[in-house]
Protein backbone atom coordinates (compact mmCIF):
# COMPACT_ATOMS: atom_id res chain seq x y z
CA UNK A 1 0.00 0.00 0.00
CA UNK A 2 0.89 3.75 -0.55
CA UNK A 3 0.22 6.31 2.16
CA UNK A 4 0.45 10.11 2.84
CA UNK A 5 0.45 10.87 6.55
CA UNK A 6 1.47 13.29 9.28
CA UNK A 7 4.40 13.00 11.03
CA UNK A 8 4.81 12.20 13.68
CA UNK A 9 2.01 9.34 12.43
CA UNK A 10 -1.29 8.76 14.87
CA UNK A 11 -1.57 5.80 16.69
CA UNK A 12 -4.16 4.84 14.54
CA UNK A 13 -2.79 5.03 11.10
CA UNK A 14 0.80 3.48 12.49
CA UNK A 15 -1.84 0.28 13.84
CA UNK A 16 -2.63 0.56 10.13
CA UNK A 17 0.87 0.29 8.40
CA UNK A 18 2.35 -3.00 7.47
CA UNK A 19 6.54 -3.83 7.03
CA UNK A 20 6.89 -2.87 3.15
CA UNK A 21 4.14 0.23 2.88
CA UNK A 22 5.67 2.95 0.83
CA UNK A 23 4.81 6.09 2.98
CA UNK A 24 5.27 9.82 2.35
CA UNK A 25 5.56 11.83 5.91
CA UNK A 26 4.73 15.47 5.71
CA UNK A 27 5.62 17.20 9.40
CA UNK A 28 7.89 17.15 11.91
CA UNK A 29 11.05 14.81 12.14
CA UNK A 30 13.81 15.25 14.58
CA UNK A 31 17.63 14.05 13.75
CA UNK A 32 19.70 12.38 16.10
CA UNK A 33 22.75 9.63 15.67
CA UNK A 34 25.79 8.25 17.04
CA UNK A 35 26.84 11.33 19.52
CA UNK A 36 23.36 12.11 20.06
CA UNK A 37 21.98 8.91 21.87
CA UNK A 38 25.01 8.53 23.79
CA UNK A 39 23.75 12.14 25.36
CA UNK A 40 20.04 11.02 25.02
CA UNK A 41 21.34 7.43 27.19
CA UNK A 42 23.28 9.71 29.73
CA UNK A 43 20.13 12.05 30.72
CA UNK A 44 17.65 8.61 30.25
CA UNK A 45 20.04 7.19 32.62
CA UNK A 46 19.31 9.75 35.13
CA UNK A 47 15.71 10.08 35.04
CA UNK A 48 16.06 13.36 32.96
CA UNK A 49 13.80 14.32 30.42
CA UNK A 50 15.09 14.26 26.78
CA UNK A 51 15.21 17.50 24.64
CA UNK A 52 12.89 16.08 22.03
CA UNK A 53 8.99 15.85 22.76
CA UNK A 54 7.14 12.04 23.79
CA UNK A 55 5.93 10.86 20.36
CA UNK A 56 8.65 12.53 18.35
CA UNK A 57 9.54 10.79 15.38
CA UNK A 58 13.75 9.99 15.40
CA UNK A 59 15.66 10.31 12.17
CA UNK A 60 18.77 8.54 11.92
CA UNK A 61 20.72 11.49 10.47
CA UNK A 62 23.84 13.54 10.23
CA UNK A 63 23.14 16.54 7.60
CA UNK A 64 25.85 18.35 5.60
CA UNK A 65 26.41 22.05 6.33
CA UNK A 66 23.54 24.06 4.52
CA UNK A 67 25.71 26.08 1.58
CA UNK A 68 24.42 29.43 0.94
CA UNK A 69 20.54 29.72 -0.08
CA UNK A 70 19.96 25.93 1.49
CA UNK A 71 17.67 25.19 4.02
CA UNK A 72 19.99 22.01 4.88
CA UNK A 73 22.80 19.99 3.19
CA UNK A 74 22.16 16.55 2.07
CA UNK A 75 20.24 14.53 4.92
CA UNK A 76 19.78 10.94 4.28
CA UNK A 77 19.84 8.11 6.63
CA UNK A 78 22.59 6.46 8.50
CA UNK A 79 22.84 2.94 9.66
CA UNK A 80 20.24 2.44 12.42
CA UNK A 81 21.91 -0.51 14.21
CA UNK A 82 24.22 1.32 15.77
CA UNK A 83 21.72 3.31 17.95
CA UNK A 84 20.31 -0.23 18.96
CA UNK A 85 21.80 -0.01 22.44
CA UNK A 86 19.68 3.09 23.21
CA UNK A 87 16.77 2.15 21.62
CA UNK A 88 14.71 0.68 23.77
CA UNK A 89 15.17 3.26 26.46
CA UNK A 90 13.36 5.92 24.33
CA UNK A 91 10.59 3.45 23.52
CA UNK A 92 10.26 3.40 27.10
CA UNK A 93 10.20 7.05 26.74
CA UNK A 94 8.08 7.10 24.60
CA UNK A 95 9.46 7.37 21.34
CA UNK A 96 7.90 5.17 18.38
CA UNK A 97 9.00 6.08 15.33
CA UNK A 98 12.35 5.69 13.70
CA UNK A 99 13.51 6.05 10.16
CA UNK A 100 16.82 4.82 9.30
CA UNK A 101 18.55 2.25 6.53
CA UNK A 102 18.91 -1.46 7.83
CA UNK A 103 17.87 -4.15 10.12
CA UNK A 104 17.88 -4.20 14.00
CA UNK A 105 18.89 -6.39 16.72
CA UNK A 106 16.21 -8.76 17.77
CA UNK A 107 16.60 -7.15 20.98
CA UNK A 108 15.45 -3.81 19.50
CA UNK A 109 13.08 -5.93 17.31
CA UNK A 110 11.44 -7.56 20.64
CA UNK A 111 11.24 -3.77 22.39
CA UNK A 112 9.35 -2.22 19.56
CA UNK A 113 6.67 -5.38 18.69
CA UNK A 114 3.68 -4.04 19.35
CA UNK A 115 4.64 -0.33 20.16
CA UNK A 116 7.21 1.44 18.15
CA UNK A 117 7.91 0.98 13.62
CA UNK A 118 10.70 1.13 12.06
CA UNK A 119 11.05 3.35 8.46
CA UNK A 120 13.33 2.32 6.01
CA UNK A 121 15.03 5.31 3.53
CA UNK A 122 17.66 4.76 0.81
CA UNK A 123 20.89 5.25 2.31
CA UNK A 124 22.61 7.54 -0.10
CA UNK A 125 20.09 9.70 -1.21
CA UNK A 126 21.18 12.41 0.79
CA UNK A 127 20.36 15.46 -2.11
CA UNK A 128 16.47 14.03 -2.40
CA UNK A 129 16.01 13.67 1.24
CA UNK A 130 16.93 17.75 1.30
CA UNK A 131 14.91 18.80 -1.26
CA UNK A 132 12.18 17.30 0.76
CA UNK A 133 12.87 19.41 4.13
CA UNK A 134 11.33 22.86 4.00
CA UNK A 135 12.80 23.86 7.70
CA UNK A 136 15.74 23.01 9.84
CA UNK A 137 15.90 24.13 13.01
CA UNK A 138 19.18 23.39 15.87
CA UNK A 139 17.29 21.99 19.27
CA UNK A 140 19.59 20.28 21.30
CA UNK A 141 23.72 19.49 21.63
CA UNK A 142 24.74 22.31 19.14
CA UNK A 143 28.57 21.21 19.75
CA UNK A 144 28.25 18.00 17.85
CA UNK A 145 28.16 19.88 15.06
CA UNK A 146 26.54 17.29 12.54
CA UNK A 147 25.64 15.06 15.12
CA UNK A 148 23.51 17.71 16.97
CA UNK A 149 19.69 17.77 17.13
CA UNK A 150 17.74 19.14 14.56
CA UNK A 151 13.96 19.63 14.26
CA UNK A 152 13.20 19.29 10.79
CA UNK A 153 9.83 20.42 8.66
CA UNK A 154 9.58 18.03 5.55
CA UNK A 155 7.03 17.49 2.74
CA UNK A 156 6.43 13.78 1.18
CA UNK A 157 8.98 12.78 2.76
CA UNK A 158 9.81 9.20 1.08
CA UNK A 159 9.64 5.82 3.55
CA UNK A 160 9.41 2.67 3.53
CA UNK A 161 7.74 0.66 6.19
CA UNK A 162 10.69 -2.19 7.33
CA UNK A 163 9.31 -3.21 10.76
CA UNK A 164 5.43 -2.95 11.68
CA UNK A 165 3.32 -3.13 14.79
CA UNK A 166 2.73 -6.63 13.83
CA UNK A 167 6.40 -7.39 14.53
CA UNK A 168 6.67 -8.42 10.74
CA UNK A 169 10.45 -7.33 9.74
CA UNK A 170 10.66 -6.81 6.11
CA UNK A 171 14.49 -6.72 6.33
CA UNK A 172 13.91 -10.52 7.98
CA UNK A 173 11.58 -11.89 4.96
CA UNK A 174 14.84 -10.83 2.52
CA UNK A 175 17.85 -11.77 4.30
CA UNK A 176 19.92 -14.48 2.34
CA UNK B 1 64.32 16.52 -12.56
CA UNK B 2 61.55 18.47 -12.23
CA UNK B 3 60.40 20.67 -8.97
CA UNK B 4 56.82 20.80 -7.71
CA UNK B 5 55.76 23.48 -5.05
CA UNK B 6 54.54 21.10 -2.25
CA UNK B 7 52.17 24.58 -2.02
CA UNK B 8 50.57 24.08 -5.68
CA UNK B 9 49.09 20.84 -4.69
CA UNK B 10 46.48 22.20 -2.58
CA UNK B 11 44.30 23.28 -4.84
CA UNK B 12 44.02 20.33 -7.27
CA UNK B 13 43.30 18.50 -4.16
CA UNK B 14 40.21 20.58 -2.66
CA UNK B 15 39.04 20.41 -6.73
CA UNK B 16 38.99 16.93 -6.28
CA UNK B 17 37.23 16.59 -2.79
CA UNK B 18 34.67 18.28 -3.90
CA UNK B 19 34.65 16.83 -7.58
CA UNK B 20 34.30 13.45 -5.90
CA UNK B 21 31.63 14.38 -3.27
CA UNK B 22 29.81 15.81 -5.87
CA UNK B 23 29.71 14.02 -9.51
CA UNK B 24 28.83 10.01 -9.17
CA UNK B 25 31.28 8.84 -11.80
CA UNK B 26 29.73 7.85 -15.04
CA UNK B 27 30.21 4.36 -14.73
CA UNK B 28 28.41 4.15 -11.79
CA UNK B 29 25.68 6.14 -13.57
CA UNK B 30 25.62 3.56 -16.07
CA UNK B 31 25.78 1.11 -14.28
CA UNK B 32 22.90 1.86 -11.62
CA UNK B 33 20.56 2.77 -14.87
CA UNK B 34 20.94 -0.90 -16.24
CA UNK B 35 20.47 -1.99 -13.12
CA UNK B 36 17.45 -0.55 -12.79
CA UNK B 37 16.41 -1.87 -16.28
CA UNK B 38 17.00 -5.43 -14.64
CA UNK B 39 14.49 -5.15 -11.29
CA UNK B 40 10.57 -5.82 -11.83
CA UNK B 41 8.39 -3.11 -12.42
CA UNK B 42 6.71 -1.29 -9.72
CA UNK B 43 9.21 -3.13 -7.05
CA UNK B 44 10.81 -1.89 -4.63
CA UNK B 45 14.33 -2.37 -5.75
CA UNK B 46 13.19 0.02 -8.97
CA UNK B 47 11.91 2.58 -7.09
CA UNK B 48 15.24 2.61 -4.91
CA UNK B 49 17.22 3.02 -8.17
CA UNK B 50 14.62 5.46 -9.38
CA UNK B 51 15.08 7.81 -6.17
CA UNK B 52 19.22 7.10 -6.49
CA UNK B 53 19.25 8.40 -10.08
CA UNK B 54 17.27 11.49 -9.43
CA UNK B 55 19.74 12.28 -6.76
CA UNK B 56 22.74 12.04 -8.26
CA UNK B 57 20.71 14.23 -10.84
CA UNK B 58 20.65 16.49 -8.43
CA UNK B 59 23.47 16.36 -6.87
CA UNK B 60 25.32 17.04 -10.50
CA UNK B 61 22.86 20.09 -10.81
CA UNK B 62 23.52 21.62 -7.87
CA UNK B 63 27.55 21.04 -7.57
CA UNK B 64 26.26 19.37 -4.04
CA UNK B 65 27.27 16.18 -2.29
CA UNK B 66 25.98 13.23 -3.54
CA UNK B 67 25.31 11.68 0.05
CA UNK B 68 25.69 13.75 3.80
CA UNK B 69 28.52 11.09 4.47
CA UNK B 70 31.01 13.11 2.69
CA UNK B 71 33.90 10.46 4.05
CA UNK B 72 37.23 9.90 5.05
CA UNK B 73 39.51 11.65 2.42
CA UNK B 74 41.58 8.67 0.90
CA UNK B 75 44.06 10.54 -0.92
CA UNK B 76 46.59 8.56 -3.48
CA UNK B 77 49.50 10.31 -4.70
CA UNK B 78 51.55 8.78 -7.32
CA UNK B 79 54.55 10.47 -7.44
CA UNK B 80 56.80 10.49 -10.53
CA UNK B 81 60.38 9.36 -9.39
CA UNK B 82 61.89 12.25 -11.44
CA UNK B 83 60.01 14.61 -9.19
CA UNK B 84 61.11 16.64 -5.94
CA UNK B 85 58.75 18.06 -4.00
CA UNK B 86 59.89 21.20 -2.23
CA UNK B 87 57.78 21.58 0.92
CA UNK B 88 55.85 19.63 2.82
CA UNK B 89 53.30 16.99 0.72
CA UNK B 90 51.12 15.51 3.91
CA UNK B 91 50.65 19.44 5.06
CA UNK B 92 49.35 20.47 1.10
CA UNK B 93 47.01 17.59 1.16
CA UNK B 94 45.70 18.05 4.48
CA UNK B 95 45.04 22.02 3.62
CA UNK B 96 43.01 20.79 0.16
CA UNK B 97 40.96 19.04 2.12
CA UNK B 98 40.71 21.49 5.04
CA UNK B 99 39.62 23.67 2.67
CA UNK B 100 36.83 21.63 0.25
CA UNK B 101 35.21 20.80 3.57
CA UNK B 102 35.14 23.76 5.07
CA UNK B 103 34.21 26.04 2.28
CA UNK B 104 32.47 23.51 0.69
CA UNK B 105 30.00 23.21 3.04
CA UNK B 106 31.09 19.39 3.41
CA UNK B 107 30.36 17.19 6.22
CA UNK B 108 32.80 16.74 8.75
CA UNK B 109 33.27 13.43 10.02
CA UNK B 110 36.42 13.23 11.14
CA UNK B 111 37.17 12.87 15.15
CA UNK B 112 39.54 11.30 17.89
CA UNK B 113 38.95 7.72 18.21
CA UNK B 114 38.76 7.82 21.94
CA UNK B 115 37.76 11.15 23.04
CA UNK B 116 35.27 11.01 20.06
CA UNK B 117 36.33 14.96 19.77
CA UNK B 118 35.95 15.95 16.29
CA UNK B 119 38.76 17.92 14.27
CA UNK B 120 36.42 20.51 13.11
CA UNK B 121 37.66 20.34 9.22
CA UNK B 122 37.74 16.54 8.41
CA UNK B 123 41.44 16.75 8.43
CA UNK B 124 43.31 14.45 8.44
CA UNK B 125 43.09 12.69 5.18
CA UNK B 126 44.48 9.15 4.94
CA UNK B 127 47.20 9.54 1.96
CA UNK B 128 48.30 6.43 0.44
CA UNK B 129 52.12 7.44 -1.33
CA UNK B 130 53.77 5.69 -4.36
CA UNK B 131 56.95 6.21 -6.58
CA UNK B 132 56.20 5.83 -10.10
CA UNK B 133 58.30 6.05 -13.27
CA UNK B 134 57.95 9.59 -14.50
CA UNK B 135 58.34 13.18 -14.10
CA UNK B 136 54.23 13.82 -13.34
CA UNK B 137 52.04 13.48 -10.07
CA UNK B 138 48.34 11.60 -10.21
CA UNK B 139 46.37 12.61 -7.33
CA UNK B 140 43.11 10.59 -6.54
CA UNK B 141 40.43 11.30 -4.18
CA UNK B 142 38.35 9.12 -2.50
CA UNK B 143 35.98 10.05 -0.01
CA UNK B 144 34.82 7.01 2.14
CA UNK B 145 31.65 7.07 3.53
CA UNK B 146 31.80 4.55 6.81
CA UNK B 147 28.60 2.71 6.34
CA UNK B 148 30.29 0.52 3.70
CA UNK B 149 33.51 0.69 5.56
CA UNK B 150 32.04 -0.32 8.68
CA UNK B 151 31.41 -3.12 7.12
CA UNK B 152 34.72 -4.62 5.36
CA UNK B 153 36.66 -7.06 6.55
CA UNK B 154 40.20 -8.77 6.23
CA UNK B 155 40.54 -12.42 7.21
CA UNK B 156 43.53 -14.42 7.78
CA UNK B 157 42.77 -17.50 5.69
CA UNK B 158 44.40 -20.95 6.33
CA UNK B 159 45.77 -21.66 2.60
CA UNK B 160 43.70 -24.63 2.57
CA UNK B 161 41.03 -22.43 2.20
CA UNK B 162 41.61 -21.98 -1.08
CA UNK B 163 39.25 -19.91 -3.77
CA UNK B 164 36.27 -21.49 -2.01
CA UNK B 165 37.11 -19.71 0.85
CA UNK B 166 38.12 -16.53 -0.56
CA UNK B 167 34.48 -16.62 -2.55
CA UNK B 168 32.96 -17.21 0.92
CA UNK B 169 34.74 -14.47 2.63
CA UNK B 170 32.89 -11.75 -0.11
CA UNK B 171 29.57 -13.43 0.23
CA UNK B 172 29.57 -13.09 4.05
CA UNK B 173 30.94 -9.52 3.89
CA UNK B 174 28.24 -8.50 2.13
CA UNK B 175 25.21 -10.29 3.07
CA UNK B 176 26.20 -9.92 6.86
CA UNK B 177 26.29 -5.57 6.19
CA UNK B 178 22.62 -6.56 4.57
CA UNK B 179 21.40 -2.74 4.20
CA UNK B 180 24.08 -1.06 6.06
CA UNK B 181 26.99 -0.65 3.41
CA UNK B 182 23.92 0.42 1.24
CA UNK B 183 24.15 -2.11 -1.39
CA UNK B 184 24.29 -2.34 -4.11
CA UNK B 185 27.72 -2.31 -3.29
CA UNK B 186 30.90 -2.62 -4.91
CA UNK B 187 33.45 -4.76 -3.95
CA UNK B 188 36.95 -4.85 -3.59
CA UNK B 189 39.12 -7.77 -3.04
CA UNK B 190 42.99 -7.67 -1.86
CA UNK B 191 44.75 -10.91 -1.69
CA UNK B 192 48.01 -12.41 -0.33
CA UNK B 193 50.34 -9.88 0.82
CA UNK B 194 50.62 -8.80 4.91
CA UNK B 195 47.77 -7.89 6.60
CA UNK B 196 48.45 -4.35 5.82
CA UNK B 197 49.22 -4.57 2.01
CA UNK B 198 46.41 -6.65 1.65
CA UNK B 199 43.63 -4.22 3.07
CA UNK B 200 45.40 -1.78 0.74
CA UNK B 201 45.26 -3.70 -2.63
CA UNK B 202 41.54 -4.05 -1.87
CA UNK B 203 40.95 -0.56 -1.53
CA UNK B 204 42.88 0.47 -4.20
CA UNK B 205 40.38 -1.92 -6.53
CA UNK B 206 37.36 0.50 -5.18
CA UNK B 207 39.29 3.07 -7.93
CA UNK B 208 38.69 0.77 -10.92
CA UNK B 209 36.10 1.06 -14.14
CA UNK B 210 33.46 -0.81 -12.80
CA UNK B 211 32.72 -4.13 -14.83
CA UNK B 212 36.87 -3.98 -16.12
CA UNK B 213 37.98 -7.46 -15.59
CA UNK B 214 41.19 -8.04 -13.32
CA UNK B 215 44.26 -8.49 -15.81
CA UNK B 216 44.84 -12.18 -14.81
CA UNK B 217 42.37 -14.43 -16.36
CA UNK B 218 42.28 -17.12 -12.55
CA UNK B 219 41.42 -13.27 -11.22
CA UNK B 220 38.37 -12.40 -13.64
CA UNK B 221 36.80 -15.51 -13.41
CA UNK B 222 37.04 -15.34 -10.07
CA UNK B 223 35.22 -11.75 -10.31
CA UNK B 224 32.76 -13.09 -12.24
CA UNK B 225 31.71 -15.73 -9.89
CA UNK B 226 31.81 -13.63 -6.67
CA UNK B 227 29.46 -11.47 -8.54
CA UNK B 228 26.83 -14.00 -9.53
CA UNK B 229 26.74 -15.76 -6.44
CA UNK B 230 26.12 -12.05 -4.44
CA UNK B 231 23.29 -11.65 -7.14
CA UNK B 232 21.67 -14.78 -6.58
CA UNK B 233 21.59 -13.36 -3.06
CA UNK B 234 18.25 -11.47 -3.56
CA UNK B 235 19.15 -9.20 -0.79
CA UNK B 236 19.06 -5.89 -3.40
CA UNK B 237 19.20 -2.36 -3.84
CA UNK B 238 18.96 -1.40 0.09
CA UNK B 239 18.37 -4.68 1.24
CA UNK B 240 14.55 -4.50 0.16
CA UNK B 241 15.35 -7.47 -2.07
CA UNK B 242 16.29 -7.73 -5.76
CA UNK B 243 18.25 -8.68 -8.27
CA UNK B 244 21.06 -7.19 -7.74
CA UNK B 245 22.92 -6.43 -4.52
CA UNK B 246 26.61 -5.86 -6.11
CA UNK B 247 27.53 -3.97 -9.28
CA UNK B 248 31.05 -5.16 -9.58
CA UNK B 249 33.93 -7.33 -7.29
CA UNK B 250 37.06 -6.20 -8.27
CA UNK B 251 40.20 -8.60 -7.36
CA UNK B 252 43.66 -8.60 -7.06
CA UNK B 253 46.57 -10.57 -5.88
CA UNK B 254 50.39 -10.47 -4.72
CA UNK B 255 52.45 -12.91 -3.69
CA UNK B 256 52.06 -14.40 0.00
CA UNK B 257 53.57 -16.68 2.77
CA UNK B 258 53.81 -19.76 2.16
CA UNK B 259 51.96 -20.09 5.59
CA UNK B 260 49.01 -17.45 4.78
CA UNK B 261 45.99 -16.11 2.37
CA UNK B 262 45.26 -13.03 3.88
CA UNK B 263 41.93 -11.51 1.89
CA UNK B 264 40.47 -8.18 2.41
CA UNK B 265 37.19 -7.64 1.81
CA UNK B 266 36.46 -3.78 1.35
CA UNK B 267 32.80 -2.90 0.52
CA UNK B 268 32.17 0.76 -0.93
CA UNK B 269 28.51 1.97 -0.99
CA UNK B 270 26.42 2.25 -4.48
CA UNK B 271 27.47 5.70 -4.12
CA UNK B 272 31.48 4.93 -5.34
CA UNK B 273 33.04 8.65 -5.96
CA UNK B 274 36.23 8.86 -6.97
CA UNK B 275 38.09 12.12 -8.89
CA UNK B 276 41.69 11.58 -10.68
CA UNK B 277 43.92 14.79 -11.80
CA UNK B 278 47.78 14.97 -13.13
CA UNK B 279 50.02 16.98 -12.25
Amino acid sequence: MEYSLRAPVSENDLSLLRAGDVVRLSGELYTARDAAHARFGELLSRGEALPIPKGAVVYYAGPCPAAPGEVIGPCGPTTSKRMDRFTPALIDYGIRQFIGKGARSSAVNEAMRGRAVHFAATGGAGMLYASRITACELVAFGDLGAEAVYRLNVQDFPVIVSFDLAGTDLYGRITP
Amino acid sequence: MRVVAAQSLVEPVKRLCLAACCRLPQDVCDALASARSLEAEGSAAQSVFDQLLENQLLARQKNRPICQDTGMAVVFADIGREIWIDGDLTQAVNEGVRLAYTQGCLRKSVLDPITRVNTGDNTPAVLHIRLVEGDRIRLTVAPKGFGSENMSRLTMLPPSAGTEGILNQIVLAVTEAGASACPPVVVGVGIGGTMESCALLAKRQLLRTLGEPANRQDLARLETEALARLNVTGLGPMGLGGRTTALAVHIAAEPTHIAGLPVAVNLQCHACRHASEEV
